[in-house]
């Protein structure tokens, strides 16, 4: 059930997008809230992009941090979230990904789910992002966080973080832990069982 | 007795990672004195903030070749030291990777960029990576506006070039331009740090 809402409302989102393609993002409207479960009222609606890049094979959203990428950091559910941010021209973040991806396949099960948001710049998104989602086969879900004034958001993502990437929080709903660092497998898996 | 004392290692270890991952990493704050430092420069010649004439302060720039925010970055660094040095704050531009985890960061590359985006400041190499951990730095690029006085290089602003990494035109506040003129007007800095993305410094 909750699939096949998210299609619909991808599926608006990107009807939406093409129809005001010649219109900056921000001008994208949606003036029906998206469909919400009617028994649980508690949990939030996910936020709308204010962009959605696409080609033939690859969809990604774009958001702001407030009201936008903030919601992917601050779910209250049963399930462990790993947030990566990185970048395709940040070799550190790029080579570390296979971890990431690892994670994510391995312990679909379990609960624990890893979501790639990536800084990349908007002139390297259809040049570069795109096709290396494509390309390197990527599962998790990527998000694109279109907000260039940093200084505003990196603070609420942590506040000992510099700004330098990689960078990655681990949560669920007891407990959260930031890290500017980059992981090996092993390493990775060992923090992500502290959060069980 | 032996997995005992190996034990407390471990746990000691273990206990040591932890303390570290848990403190910011070191580095200057604002109000601190910054050390000098006497790195090589693209034209070969060994650079000093003392040795800079006329200087009533600097503008410490870490950045370098490779990082796509650095290289976002490179013409308002230009312009920066254009505006401000006549003024007595020139740009100091630093490299801080390793050459050899970072190929396009070679001294060799360095000179390159420099000639080829005329850089008419000092960009140096940070050989052996001693000075960017000393003042702090994390990424590039990160800037260190400094101001000379008898006590020493005062560090007065610590952080961003501006608000916009994409877009120049688009920029709100130019953090580092704020904080120059504030202290060329002898006032205080009103936005003293601000965080910005970068790339991690590879050492």
């Amino acid at each position: 059930m909750l699939k096949r809402l998210d299609i619909v409302a991808v599926a608006l989102i990107l009807g939406l997008a093409i129809g005001c393609k010649k219109e900056a993002a921000t001008n994208i409207e949606v003036t029906e809230p998206l469909a919400e479960s009617p028994t649980d009222t508690t949990v939030p609606a996910p936020p709308r992009p204010i962009k959605v890049y696409t080609n033939d094979t690859v969809t990604v959203n774009a958001y702001e941090f407030d009201n936008g990428l903030d919601y992917y950091l601050n779910q209250k559910n049963d399930t462990t979230y790993v947030v990566n941010f990185w970048a395709t021209w940040c070799v550190p973040c790029v080579q570390e990904l296979p971890h990431f991806e690892k994670i994510n396949a391995k312990y679909k099960e379990n609960k624990v789910k890893v979501i790639l948001v990536s800084l990349d710049m908007a002139k390297m998104i259809d040049t570069k992002l795109l096709p290396f989602i494509n390309q390197k086969q990527i599962k998790s879900q990527v998000l694109l966080l279109r907000d260039p004034d940093a200084d505003s958001w990196i603070p609420k993502v942590d506040s000992t973080w510099s700004g330098a990437i990689p960078a990655t929080v681990i949560y669920n709903k007891d407990m959260r832990k930031f890290y500017e660092r980059s992981f090996t497998y092993d390493e990775l898996e060992k923090e992500i069982s502290n959060f069980k | 007795m032996k997995t005992i004392k190996f034990l407390a290692m471990f746990l000691a270890i273990g206990a040591l990672a932890a303390f570290k991952a848990d403190v910011p990493a070191a580095g200057y704050k604002v109000g601190d004195i910054a050390a000098d430092f006497s790195l090589k420069n693209v034209d070969g010649k060994k650079v000093s903030l003392k040795d800079i004439k006329n200087a009533k302060g600097y503008i410490v720039v870490f950045t370098c070749n490779h990082c796509p925010y650095a290289q976002a970055y490179e013409d308002r660094v230009v312009a920066l030291d254009k505006k401000y040095k006549a003024l007595g704050y020139p740009v100091v531009a630093i490299n801080p990777n390793n050459p050899e985890k970072q190929k396009e960061d070679s001294f060799a590359k360095m000179q390159e960029r420099a000639k080829e985006k005329k850089f008419a400041f000092p960009y140096l190499l940070d050989d052996g990576q001693k000075v960017y951990p000393l003042y702090g730095a994390t990424k590039t690029p990160h800037v260190y506006v400094l101001e000379k006085t008898a006590k020493g290089n005062v560090v007065k602003y610590i952080g961003a070039i501006d608000d916009n990494y994409e877009d120049a035109t688009l920029v709100k506040q130019k953090y580092v331009e704020a904080a120059v003129d504030a202290l060329l007007k002898g006032k205080e800095v009103s936005v003293k740090e601000t965080k910005a993305i970068g790339c991690s410094i590879k050492a």
